[in-house]
């Protein structure tokens, strides 16, 4: 079975994305992929993509129209929700879309979220990968208003809601490991950045997230442009702090103050704009214990996705009892 | 032996490898020499290698190996690894200089003919040090002092891929229809990004560029 989807709107960072693709930052070529792993790993399973790749979404959401055939969605990320030519599906689903159906994504709380199908996209792979590096438009491609999607043995889904996992706290301190250029700041410039609050701006796309705050301003400029990685937090002329994401330049000749650890990056590129954060400061050994704690809990959440019940089911639920459905290992026929 | 590198965190999976803080051929070398050895015999947990001007970037998989072991296999490795032992494949650049919209101010602003700029340019023996900013953007040191000019105030937009531009002693050949601050000083049919092709990024750090005037149309 073929389907074809037609873009009817989509927001400016709306992308096609898979794992992301290894051993071309040498050449300028970041990871890319998802940013956020979770909500993309947890879209995927609930699909099950032969091509294993997942629309991303962000500012905007997305609308659009199944033009021919039928084919599967799930939808997980953040607080974003589904609703097939207006019944609402909520967020954390899947279900199937029929021809002629409009499927409209609106944006959650959060700022990223994932659309896979259950099909083969045809989107094209650069350098073994489907994941769009934004900046360029190579990979899978960039979704625009006016596209059509094109998706190869598609398969129905039963709807679904799906257990999403729990969300973090927002007053949690993001940890950071200090440099690798924090010599290029004072000492007051470090002590601050783990003192004062800052805010997570509004301002993102997906090479990084600017966070607004005290300047910290660097001692000087005359860096020679230095290797870059998913998390750095850079300092830029005037002060203004960014945290690098997926698509990042690879290299660059402004300081890194400090990265943000692994465990931590989507935490961020997920907190809704204007929200205040802290930093904390912790070692490299209890950055990756950490990040074995997520690893952990990730894996659980992916085992635990199977399908918590049907759609009227849940909605019935929440109507009466306002309650979360937990029943594990549901799977509707 | 020359002074050992200096080994710093970034975050919990990559280590930087920094060899000094200066834009300088030998440096660049040693960074160039650990990068292979590195590829030659690959330490558990290692995903890749950025090569930058002075540093190398190690990029490794925490939940396999830790920090301090791939610290420490990358200090053995930058011990033996010889700088200069593997000479860079040398290449030459087609350039025209009759699309050059900036090769008039670049004369004016050195003090020279565009006669005489484009013969220091085409003088320079270049070397790729390192990708950045964008794929296939190679940095290029080696611009024959004479035509060293800082940046623009301002990046123009504008100019289409296999624009040869220059600042300070850097020399890049664009891949994407960038804006840039830098001097647009002629243009190449070559693609140093050609994403589809059998070899899709046609230097690598370490490699020596020479310049050639092609005939005109």
């Amino acid at each position: 079975m073929i389907a074809l989807l037609r873009i009817e709107a989509a927001g400016p960072l709306t992308s096609v994305q898979d794992a992301g693709r290894r051993g071309a930052m040498r050449f300028g070529v970041p990871r890319s992929g998802p940013i956020d792993r979770l909500a993309f790993a947890a879209a995927l399973a609930a699909a099950q993509p032969e091509c294993g790749t997942a629309i991303e979404l962000s500012l905007g959401g997305l609308t659009l129209t199944c033009l021919e055939g039928e084919i599967g969605f799930a939808l997980c990320g953040s607080g974003f929700t589904a609703e097939i030519d207006g019944r609402a599906l909520g967020g954390w689903c899947r279900a199937t879309l029929g021809p002629g159906q409009r499927l409209r994504v609106r944006q959650g709380v959060g700022n990223w979220a994932y659309l896979a199908f259950a099909g083969a996209s045809v989107a094209p792979a650069w350098l073994g990968s489907r994941a769009t590096h934004a900046l360029s438009g190579l990979g899978g491609g960039m979704v625009r208003s006016g596209d059509v999607l094109e998706f190869h043995g598609t398969r129905p889904l039963h709807a679904a809601a799906l257990q999403a996992p729990p969300e973090p706290s927002l007053m949690l301190p993001i940890g950071v490991v200090i440099g690798p250029q924090e010599r290029y700041f004072a000492p007051d410039a470090l002590e601050r950045l783990c003192a004062e609050t800052f805010t997570a701006t509004g301002t993102f796309d997906r090479m990084g997230r600017a966070l607004e705050g005290l300047p910290l301003m660097p001692l000087r400029l005359d860096m020679p442009s230095e290797p870059t990685m998913r998390g750095c937090l850079q300092i830029a002329g005037d002060g203004r702090m960014t945290m690098l994401m997926a698509d990042h330049q690879t290299t660059g000749g402004f300081p890194k103050i400090a990265s943000v650890i692994s465990a931590d990056v989507t935490r961020l590129a997920q907190l809704p704009p204007g929200t205040t954060l802290r930093f904390e400061t912790v070692s490299t050994e209890e950055a990756v214990r950490r990040l074995h704690v997520l690893a952990q809990a990730q894996a659980d959440c992916l085992r635990r996705l199977v399908p918590v019940g049907t759609l009227e089911e849940r909605l019935r639920e929440t109507n009466l009892v306002g309650g979360v459905i937990d029943a594990l290992g549901a799977e509707v026929p | 032996m020359t002074d050992m590198p200096v080994v710093r965190a970034v975050g919990d999976s990559a280590l930087l490898i920094d060899f000094g803080e200066r834009i300088d051929k030998a440096i660049n070398a040693r960074v160039v020499a650990l990068d292979r050895a590195l590829a030659a015999s690959p330490p558990p947990g290692l995903i890749e290698t950025v090569p930058a001007y002075c540093s190398l970037l190690i990029e490794y998989d925490p939940l396999v190996t830790t920090q301090a072991e791939l610290a420490s296999a990358a200090m053995a490795l930058a011990q033996t690894a010889r700088a200069g032992t593997v000479a860079g494949r040398e290449h030459v650049v087609p350039i025209s200089f009759v699309d050059a919209p900036d090769l008039a101010r670049v004369a004016e602003q050195t003090g020279l003919s565009p006669a005489a700029a484009i013969s220091a340019f085409l003088a320079g023996c270049y070397r790729v040090f390192m990708y950045g900013f964008a794929p296939g953007y190679a940095y290029m040191g080696g611009v024959p002092p004479a035509l060293h000019l800082p940046r623009k105030p301002v990046a123009e937009r504008g100019h289409p891929v296999g624009s040869v531009i220059i600042a300070g002693p850097q020399c890049l050949i664009t891949t994407l229809p960038m804006p840039t601050g830098w001097w647009v000083i002629g243009r190449t049919p070559l693609m140093v990004l050609d994403p589809l092709g059998e070899r899709p990024f046609r230097f690598d750090p370490g490699d020596t560029i020479r310049f050639e005037r092609m005939p005109p149309e």
